[in-house]
């Protein structure tokens, strides 16, 4: 079963903007899914409309299978959303912004004070379950919202770029999080400007730019697309100019670092063997850029004339 | 789908709002209210005789009960709902299966709850200067019922359709006060010139204040069963606008 299904989906504003141009999409139940695209190409209207905040133009979209128009009550018991940004209010205490989710979708109150302990210790924040929410710190806000998210047990749970903003060791600890819920069997959506998260996280992809999906694939098949490879080389000497190797493009970032593009085709072993022919010794070498993230800049940059709808 | 527990969980946040914030919210009405007994009921009343065969001091108490609970649960629904926009928070609602009747319900609910308390901290207060023998408590509790309602329904309307923080204190300081003080709480509309008794009996406060009054010591302007029709008429009329402007989404979805 897929857990959401989106068919023709259009959003024209007030003002004219047409955010959303006809979407088609699919999510399969259980997938970590991610939903990719620049500033303004319409992911946040589409996730608007999921989750009801936005009104859509036309179009429809269905949750495991109970349609937003004809059967909303079930279609949203299905769904979580944490949003981009904090929106819950900030002189209530942790455990009541919780508790009251719990029972906007009905929960009855014994279960509802169950489960609201078992999201704030998920997210370790039990012990703050008395702190007014303003005090808390940015990350632990976020995680506020994560539990917020999840204290109905949704079966799906989008995730609008959850990790912004927040430092590295927090970043781990959610994507940890999110895999966690993801193997219990909850459905991920996860939108997110930080293309390793995607790449490390995400099974399937989307990319939306310009009101219009312009891939929908596989992670793994998208990323065999990439045909370079950037890495970064640390040189145990000095050089005084960058080497000639014939079918590489390399670029001297620093007297003992060197950027090289590596084709795929081609492969790293010749580059070797032409660089201890020069001479050069690499201590270390490294990606350069995620991977992913070089596929969604050709992706978004070249014309989505032949988008998929 | 259990609506009931989303209706008690909304009435519950919106009682525990305001009775947190109680200095804010309980406690100005009960000094300003206690200042009007003693001013205008005790100090300058006792010079001014009766009304209609009850004391000036007797007279003005029901009005002053009423303005605070229009007031009070116009005020409480109004900034509730419309901080709820504005941070935001509107989206937890909106996310949850929660019909628009029990948004509605449940932030009307919680101005009805405040405004018929404070207008028992005030009766309570007004019972140090004045020693009124209820005369039909039905009406009068009815009346107070009725009358939080449609203030707290408009007070409703008025926070999805505002824009900015002044929108919300437009209505209470430019239309709502001057309804009030203009519909009989300090003096019988039957004292007014004869062009100004009519348009007095346009203002719809002058309807709910009358027949409150005449709940409680048995002294009305008006027709009483008018009073009710055009109360409910109200309630009526803004409990569909508001379910309407829910639906479109109107101020509260893009």
């Amino acid at each position: 079963m897929n857990a959401l299904s989106i068919r023709n989906l259009r959003k024209t504003y007030n003002n004219g903007f047409e955010a959303l141009k006809g979407i088609n999409l699919d999510v399969e139940e259980g997938d970590f899914f991610a939903l990719l695209g620049p500033n303004g190409a319409g992911k946040s209207t589409a996730i608007g409309i999921i989750s009801s905040l936005i009104n859509e133009s036309s179009g429809s979209v269905s949750i495991f299978g109970h349609d937003l128009k004809t059967d909303r009550a079930r279609a949203k018991s299905c769904l979580g959303l944490v949003p981009q940004e904090v929106n819950f209010n900030q002189f209530d205490t942790v455990k009541s912004i919780v508790f009251n989710q719990a029972g906007y979708y009905g929960t009855p109150r014994k279960l509802a004070l169950q489960r609201t302990e078992q999201c704030l210790k998920q997210m370790d924040l039990w012990d703050k379950r008395d702190t007014v929410s303003r005090r808390l710190s940015g990350g632990m806000k976020r995680r506020v919202m994560i539990a917020r998210a999840m204290v109905h047990a949704p079966k799906l749970l989008i995730l609008d770029e959850p990790t912004a903003g927040v430092d590295i060791e927090i970043r781990r600890a959610m994507w940890k999080m999110m895999q966690d819920v993801n193997q219990q069997g909850t459905t991920i959506i996860l939108t997110t400007h930080y293309l390793e998260e995607a790449e490390s996280l995400c099974r399937n992809i989307a990319i939306i730019d310009q009101g219009l999906i312009v891939e929908n694939t596989d992670m793994a098949s998208l990323l065999a697309r990439l045909h370079i490879d950037h890495f970064v080389l640390d040189l145990a000497e000095p050089i005084a100019k960058v080497p000639y190797i014939p079918g590489y493009q390399i670029e001297r970032v620093a007297d003992k670092v060197l950027n090289v593009a590596v084709p795929k085709e081609i492969g790293l072993n010749q580059f070797f063997s032409q660089l201890s022919a020069l001479n050069i010794k690499v201590i270390s070498l490294k990606n350069k850029s995620n991977r992913l993230e070089q596929l969604f800049m050709d992706l978004i940059e070249s014309k989505p004339a032949g988008a998929k709808q | 789908m259990n609506y009931s527990i989303a209706l008690r969980t909304l009435v519950r946040k919106e009682v525990f709002r305001f009775i947190r914030i109680w200095p804010q919210t309980l406690l100005p009405p009960a000094i300003t209210t206690a200042l009007y007994f003693l001013i205008f009921g005790k100090l300058i009343g006792d010079r001014i005789g009766t009304i209609n065969g009850a004391t000036y001091m007797d007279y003005i108490v029901p009005g002053i009960i009423l303005m605070s609970v229009i007031s009070h649960s116009y005020a409480n629904v109004v900034s509730s709902f419309y901080s709820t926009k504005f941070q935001r928070n509107i989206e937890e609602l909106l996310v949850a299966p929660v019909p628009n009747w029990v948004i509605l319900g449940g932030y009307v609910s919680g101005g009805i709850i405040r405004g018929l308390l404070v207008g028992l901290v005030v009766a309570l207060i007004s019972l140090l200067f004045a020693d009124i023998a209820v005369n039909n408590a039905l009406i009068a509790l009815s009346v107070a019922v009725l009358t939080a309602t449609l203030f707290a329904l408009a007070g409703f309307i008025n926070a999805v359709l505002a824009e900015s923080f002044d929108d919300i204190s437009i209505i209470p300081n430019f239309v709502l006060t001057p309804l009030s003080y203009l519909g009989g709480v300090f003096y019988s509309v039957e004292m007014l010139p004869g062009i100004w008794q009519t348009i007095s009996k346009g203002n719809p406060i002058l309807y709910m204040i009358n027949a409150f009054r005449y709940g409680l010591i048995g002294v009305t302007d008006v027709n009483i069963q008018l009073a009710y029709i055009i109360t409910g008429g109200f309630i009526v009329t803004l409990t569909l606008f508001s379910l309407f402007l829910l639906h479109k989404g109107i101020g509260i979805k893009n």
